[in-house]
């Protein structure tokens, strides 16, 4: 089973995943991107924060202009290997200016926590066994970045230069 | 008629690398002390058998390879195999061919 | 060379520290070995046919007598007393233990080394010119621009789970010797109309089961604006590539399926957005700084005056030939580039035991400011000798079976581990290599020949770079035989091409045989002054499909 960790501790998660075919229930709900573009308006017009989830392969692009008014975007790992979600996040935080909560889900590895958070996720769906201890750890085995990402935290080449 | 092929099962020790052969039960560091099953099923039996070893973190990439019987021992029909079992062949002097390596049998 | 200041220092020492963890939670079972799998190598370890193989890497090919010492000491201690130099100019050790690695790694970080991203679905090693700095020939030195992309991608965050492996080169010069045009991506630094240096980029080469050359995204991209563009390039990448399919996974792969035109403009989409945002920006003080690394030494002033025959030498020819191949224009006067050949006729391509790094330590502190260079050619190269030391470095080369005269010649031959050694070969390839090399031995014979690129693969994963040689071989599995198929007519330089499939393999014993019957249609159909590559091209397969697979009478 899991457990959701959001902005550093465990939360309990408000949201609920809605079936494409299932009745919307009252109260913060994520659905599907297929279920999002066919119901965008009557989703959008819910006095509840809204959730999408997408698949790996899909680009939070297709989420459209309304990106802002999403309070949830969902972002697939299906194996750990498939890295096209550090791509996906980044573009949310960066290109759209998506300020809502970015959640990883899925089959990802401890070892990738660091670089999710890097490139703008801040929840994670974790398995119950997973200690914030662990989530600290992840952030801090690796203490400065050569590369400017979507979390703007200095590079090693701007605290060269503030030396 | 080609002579018949059997099974045996081989890995690497999780902590150095090292090949090893199944037999009965445990791992082996040499080919011509391993064991040969007489059958798919045996075959089988062992790889199963060999789960709780990767479970237990022992050995890794555990799988069944092809071997003839010649002269009374047996003889990788692979060359990849072959080349396991003794080491490269443009190194004689390095892996378990090497004439200062130990025949070591019987452990893990 | 480039030196670790305290931020790097920290970096690798970290990365040590962070696999330590990793090797205890695999060795615990917390991690099992498919999660433990890509971790392992993105820090270069593989399991391979008899152990675990380790990839060091040599960041554009340049080590310190320093690095050089402690990979003999490595080579020693925790392996079997040598290496080998790959086609992507790193080192590997074959015979390493998983619960040693920490410790190796700790060692290599102790004089600024590691194995970060030498394996996995990440960008990898950056090479460049084995001959950079000092070849009169380039525009730049192109390694500060590869050290500041191999800072760049190092962990980069959103490509170190790409959909496969992305290699990069860099190049300065109009003769290519880094083989750009079969790199994921490739920099090359070029003037423009106005004289104001800058970089083409070309993206989409690669060798494997689908070879391709690669295509030009852009002509010109101005200094300040390369890592913006760089990044752009591997975003499209990792958000568009396939993913269902290994074998379709990289990035020649999309850009033939969408075409070059489609691929520079989502590439021009990300690039204007990067920019936009600044993030990326390279000002010319960061560049500058990190070209002063590079900076070439103090030459004396030197008159050009190569030495000639020294009876010191055994009053011989050896040296006189050594010189013909193995020695190469420098840019200040006196001065020479010499290459080491790891071909010795008979040994294993690429090799080196730990006495000879050793040695070669020596010779590079005595000779050559204390610097070395690996090329994709799986030689060293000494970057900056004074002439007049030659002799000296040619007589101490001779003492430790490092002075094989053949640079460029038909048995320099590049060699992948092949089954000897690699999980994923269908053949070896060193014996095919070892057999060539012999049956050439003769030197006359070799110079008559000329300049003639063998390159051989173990497998279809092109490790050999075949796709690129002069002569290609492709060893396969048949049956459970090896055997071995020709191409002709490929090169890595800048007149790059892909070889031409001649037909059905040879065997084992038939291969060198068939090899000398295609050189021998060479030396018969040249016209003067053509390589092997230069006739082929003119009169292509036929005659040498004919001759290879003539019946050699019992």
């Amino acid at each position: 089973m899991t457990k959701l960790l959001k902005s550093g501790a465990f939360a309990a998660d408000p949201f609920v995943s809605v079936a494409d075919d299932a009745v919307l229930p009252d109260g913060d709900i994520i659905v599907s991107l297929a279920r999002f573009q066919k119901e965008r308006e009557s989703l959008l017009a819910r006095n509840a924060p809204l959730g999408v989830r997408l698949q790996s392969s899909q680009s939070p692009e297709l989420l459209g202009d309304d990106v802002n008014r999403l309070s949830l975007v969902v972002l697939e790992f299906p194996k750990f290997r498939d890295g096209r979600a550090f791509s996906w996040a980044r573009m949310l935080r960066t290109r759209l200016g998506f300020t809502g909560e970015i959640r990883a889900v899925g089959d990802f590895l401890f070892d990738q926590v660091n670089y999710q958070h890097r490139v703008g996720f801040d929840a994670w769906e974790v398995p119950d066994n997973f200690t914030i201890a662990q989530f600290q750890k992840a952030l801090g085995e690796i203490s400065n970045v050569y590369q400017p990402s979507a979390d703007g935290r200095k590079t090693i080449r701007d605290l060269r230069a503030s030396r | 008629m080609a002579t018949p092929v059997f099974k045996m099962l081989t890995s690497n020790r999780l902590r150095d690398g090292d090949v090893l052969y199944w037999k009965a039960g445990t791992w082996v560091e040499d080919l011509r002390d391993g064991e040969v099953f007489p059958d798919e099923t045996a075959a089988e039996a062992a790889l199963a058998a060999a789960q709780k070893d990767i479970l237990g973190n022992q050995v890794v990439a555990a799988y069944l390879f092809d071997v003839r019987i010649e002269n009374g021992a047996a003889r990788p029909v692979k060359e990849r195999e072959l080349v396991r079992a003794a080491g490269p062949t443009v190194r004689p002097d390095t892996g378990k061919q090497a004439p200062s390596a130990e025949r070591v049998s019987n452990h893990v | 060379m480039y030196r670790y200041d305290e931020f790097d220092a920290k970096f690798v020492a970290e990365r040590v520290e962070q696999f330590r963890g990793q090797v205890a939670r695999r060795l615990s079972g917390e991690l099992t070995e498919d999660q433990f799998k890509p971790l392992r190598l993105m820090n270069g370890l593989y399991l391979q046919l008899h152990a675990y193989m380790l990839r060091i890497a040599v960041p554009y090919g340049t080590l310190s007598s320093r690095q050089m010492r402690k990979l003999a000491h490595i080579a020693r201690r925790y392996d079997k007393g040598f290496g080998h130099f790959t086609t992507r100019t790193n080192l590997q050790f074959n015979w390493i233990k998983l619960v040693d690695v920490p410790d190796i790694l700790a060692e290599l970080a102790s004089v600024e080394m590691h194995c970060i991203q030498t394996s996995g679905n990440c960008i990898r090693n950056v090479t460049a010119d084995q001959f950079a700095g000092a070849t009169p020939e380039e525009i730049e030195d192109p390694r500060p621009l590869s050290e500041i992309i191999r800072q760049w991608s190092s962990l980069h965050p959103e490509f170190v789970f790409l959909a496969r492996k992305f290699k990069i080169a860099v190049g300065a010069t109009p003769h290519d010797r880094a083989a750009l045009q079969f790199h994921d991506m490739a920099v090359d630094i070029v003037k423009n109309e106005q004289g104001r240096v800058g970089y083409k980029v070309i993206a989409g080469g690669g060798m494997g089961r689908t070879p391709y050359i690669a295509h030009v995204m852009s002509e010109f991209v101005e200094r300040e604006d390369i890592l913006a563009y760089l990044e752009a390039v591997l975003r499209v990448y990792n958000q568009d590539s396939r993913r269902d399919n290994i074998h379709k996974q990289r990035i020649k792969i999309l850009i033939n399926a969408i075409g070059p035109e489609e691929m520079r403009r989502r590439v021009a989409r990300e690039f204007d957005e990067i920019k936009r945002t600044g993030s990326l920006q390279l000002p010319q003080a960061e560049l500058d700084r990190i070209a002063a690394y590079f900076a070439p030494p103090a030459f004396e002033a030197l008159p050009d005056a190569m030495p000639l025959l020294d009876s010191k030498n055994g009053g011989d020819r050896a040296f006189e030939n050594w010189k013909k191949t193995n020695v190469h224009k420098h840019r200040a006067p006196g001065y020479a580039i010499a290459t080491i050949s790891l071909k010795a006729i008979g040994q294993v391509p690429g090799d080196a035991s730990a006495d000879q790094m050793d040695a070669i330590a020596d010779l590079m502190d005595k000779y050559s400011v204390g610097e070395i260079r690996v090329s994709h050619e799986q030689n060293l190269v000494l970057p900056h000798v004074k002439q007049k030391d030659l002799p000296a470095i040619f007589a101490r080369l001779q003492a430790i079976d490092l002075a094989t005269p053949n640079a460029g010649l038909i048995t320099d031959i590049i060699a992948c581990p092949g089954l000897d050694y690699c999980d994923l070969a269908n053949a070896r390839s060193i014996p095919v290599a070892q057999r060539i090399a012999k049956k050439f031995a003769d030197l006359d014979r070799q110079h008559d020949i000329g300049e003639l690129k063998i390159k051989i693969s173990g497998c279809i994963n092109a490790c050999g770079h075949h796709h690129a040689g002069h002569i290609g071989i492709l060893g396969v599995d048949k049956k459970g035989v090896e055997f071995y198929q020709l191409q002709l007519g490929g090169s890595g330089a800048e007149d790059a091409s892909i070889g031409d499939i001649m037909g059905p393999g040879f065997g084992e014993h038939e291969i060198a045989g068939a090899v000398e019957r295609v050189v021998n249609v060479y030396l018969k159909e040249r016209k003067t002054g053509e390589r092997f590559l230069d006739t082929y091209r003119r009169i292509g397969m036929a005659k040498f499909k004919e001759a290879a697979y003539e019946q050699v009478p019992a």
